[in-house]
């Protein structure tokens, strides 16, 4: 166990190197250094200074060096546009992007899954099957197409909910939150339903999958046999045991999520650090971009981490097989 | 006897091509895709023959025919039939040219991708151990980051132009053809008529390129089809963020991100049909990869 974690720990950090090296190239030599790094409205001594003091005279392996040395210190350079630090700024953005993705996992259980189980009970029924062709539409449609419509219908014709930005706020243990006013909530809902779609999609098809073989086992018929209500056995014991596969797949769709924010959040003005990411590519405020690609990419390797440690520990043919390679 | 030989006869002479033509044609829905995909394919090519206007000619486009609801008159007699944007250009004209720049970017990366993925995945599964190991752990890992970040990340670093975001999709994508082809070619490499190739001593290049490969085009034909769809719709989303193509290559996605401008003030129709124009060319493809994928697969064959 402890050397699969170890073999799995060093090829995270692996990436990461692998990442920071892939960023540091394509700013520093694919790009010119001086006109990524530098305000390009500072006057020529500040220019000669900040080049100085990245260290931009000196040669490439030991500027590798030196950004590593300041990344490692959590130093990814000032934003031009807000004059502070970037990893500061970005850190700030993140509980509006886990609160979207959070909030988008919680509805694509909840309704993904009653629709599955129904689709599931009844396959062959008209409703069922028109569940499972707008499942279908769900892959295929443009997530950003639809909140535009969403927006479009809503917002603009109906005028039920706001379109843009995260609403009132309150502080929870120093995190501003939506989710606990209501016109926060009014502002959630929207981006979280079009950020939930692909994987409400998902869930739909798990849940089907897994009623329409729940519903021919043998403890479906003893409890039937038992005199339970359909309604108990379907709450109680289908529901239970389709929920493990649909709860694994989630977990790991949770980071494809915060991928797909970067849409939403664009598409809604909602303000987490997608949103920042994109504003930073328009203004070409590069501290921020290269700060984003350097946290997500470690998010998302501490999330591919702790899944494969959780499926070697609910698995323990995985780390036998990696063992063996 | 004779009889029985007869009526066997007509199954036997039944070639592969007309098994695999009458068994796609078992699903209707496959076939309405197939011809609307055809139809899509047919607009993008002739776009500027068969478009009512020219939207990018200048000279033509009026800014008093600024956004006009679908099915005005203009004054030269003609119908703007989707209406015009903000510019006054048609805007059935401007989904034509702009579903050549989409499919024309989506299918030149998807084919790209293809060409390298399914390289680098027959020399993984040809040559084995190391080298196999190398890529496969590349390709893992590259796969466990979803498309849209990769994208970005790409994008981020390449910067913006038509290049950019076709070498951005190529990256994206060769990982899928790569572990396809990989997985196929290892079940063909160890069947007889490969060691009977070994055996005559042709060449390395020879017995992949000839012999190995020709057998691992089904699923990578059936992943072609589907990774199409999936590279118009991240060019969309990506020109739709302003990250993707220039303004001067106006794909669907551009065209939806200059409706979003106008929506709000309830000029409903300059994103909502591109955006349909968008989804019908993703869901034919799809189809039709579901139906090939279903057809190809040995496993459901009678």
């Amino acid at each position: 166990m402890s050397v699969f974690i170890i073999r799995r720990l060093i090829q995270s950090v692996i990436v990461v190197a692998v990442m920071s090296f892939i960023v540091f190239v394509g700013v520093n030599v694919v790009g010119d250094p001086v006109d990524m790094l530098i305000n390009p409205e500072a006057d020529q001594a500040e220019i000669a200074r900040v080049i100085r003091d990245l260290g931009l005279d000196r040669p490439l392996h030991e500027q590798y060096l030196f950004f590593v040395k300041n990344a490692l210190q959590g130093d990814l350079g000032k934003s031009f546009i807000f004059g502070e630090s970037a990893l500061k700024l970005i850190v700030q953005r993140i509980p509006a992007t886990f609160e979207l993705a959070l909030t988008a996992l919680v509805m694509a259980v909840f309704i993904g899954v009653p629709l599955g189980v129904y689709a599931g009970m009844r396959p062959t029924a008209m409703s069922s099957r028109a569940i499972m062709a707008g499942s279908i539409l769900g892959f295929s449609l443009p997530t950003f197409w639809v909140g535009l419509m969403m927006i479009m219908v809503f917002a603009v014709m109906l005028g039920w909910l706001p379109s843009t930005g995260r609403g009132d706020t309150v502080m929870v243990m120093g995190i501003e939150v939506s989710f606990l006013t209501v016109d926060g909530l009014r502002h959630l809902f929207m981006p979280a339903l079009n950020l939930a779609l692909l994987k409400i999609s998902l869930v739909i098809r798990l849940a089907r999958a897994g009623t329409r073989e729940a519903m021919h086992q043998d403890y479906v018929k003893f409890a039937r046999a038992k005199g339970l209500s359909e309604t108990r056995v379907i709450l109680v014991h289908v529901l239970k045991n389709i929920m493990i596969p649909v709860v694994t797949v989630l977990g790991l769709e949770f980071g494809s999520l915060i991928a797909f924010s970067v849409v939403t959040e664009s598409v809604f003005a909602w303000p987490g650090m997608g949103k920042l990411l994109i504003d930073s590519l328009h203004n070409l405020d590069r501290p921020i971009i290269v700060a984003y690609l350097m946290i997500i990419v470690l998010v998302f390797v501490v999330i591919n981490l702790l899944v494969d440690i959780l499926y070697s520990v609910l698995d323990p043919r995985v780390r036998i097989k990696d063992a063996g390679q | 006897m004779s009889e029985v030989v007869e009526q066997a006869a007509p199954v036997a002479v039944e070639t592969p091509l007309q098994r695999f033509v009458s068994d796609f044609c078992d699903n209707k829905i496959a076939v309405v895709a197939f011809v609307v995909l055809v139809s899509v394919i047919f607009i993008a090519l002739f776009a500027p023959w068969i478009s009512p206007t020219d939207p990018y000619d200048l000279a033509k486009v009026s800014i008093l025919d600024s956004r006009l609801e679908p099915g005005t008159k203009n004054m030269d007699g003609g119908t703007f039939w989707l209406g015009t944007d903000s510019a006054g250009r048609d805007l059935l004209s401007s989904i034509f040219y702009g579903l050549r720049i989409s499919l024309g970017v989506g299918v030149m990366s998807g084919v790209i991708a293809l060409c390298i993925g399914s390289a680098i995945g027959l020399m993984a599964a040809y040559y084995g151990g190391k080298i196999d190991t190398l890529i496969m752990r590349i390709v893992d890992i590259q796969l466990s980051f979803p498309a849209i970040l990769v994208a970005l990340i790409l994008i981020s670093v390449l910067g913006k132009g038509v290049d950019k975001v076709i070498i951005a999709l190529v990256l994206v994508q060769w990982a899928y053809y790569a572990r396809t082809v990989r997985g196929s070619a290892l079940v063909e490499r160890n069947k007889e008529y490969i060691e009977a190739a070994t055996c005559l001593a042709l060449g390395n290049n020879r017995i992949v390129f000839r012999h190995l490969l020709p057998n691992c085009l089904p699923p990578l034909i059936v992943v072609g089809t589907v990774q199409t769809a999936h590279a118009i719709s991240l060019e969309a989303t990506l020109s739709f963020l302003g990250v993707g193509l220039p303004i001067t290559e106006p794909s669907l996605g551009l065209l939806i991100a200059n409706g979003f401008e106008v929506m709000l003030s309830g000029l409903y129709w300059v994103s909502f049909f591109p955006g349909i124009a968008l989804l019908i060319t993703i869901v034919s493809i799809n189809l039709v990869g579901d139906q090939l994928r279903d057809v190809l697969n040995p496993r459901l064959q009678k």
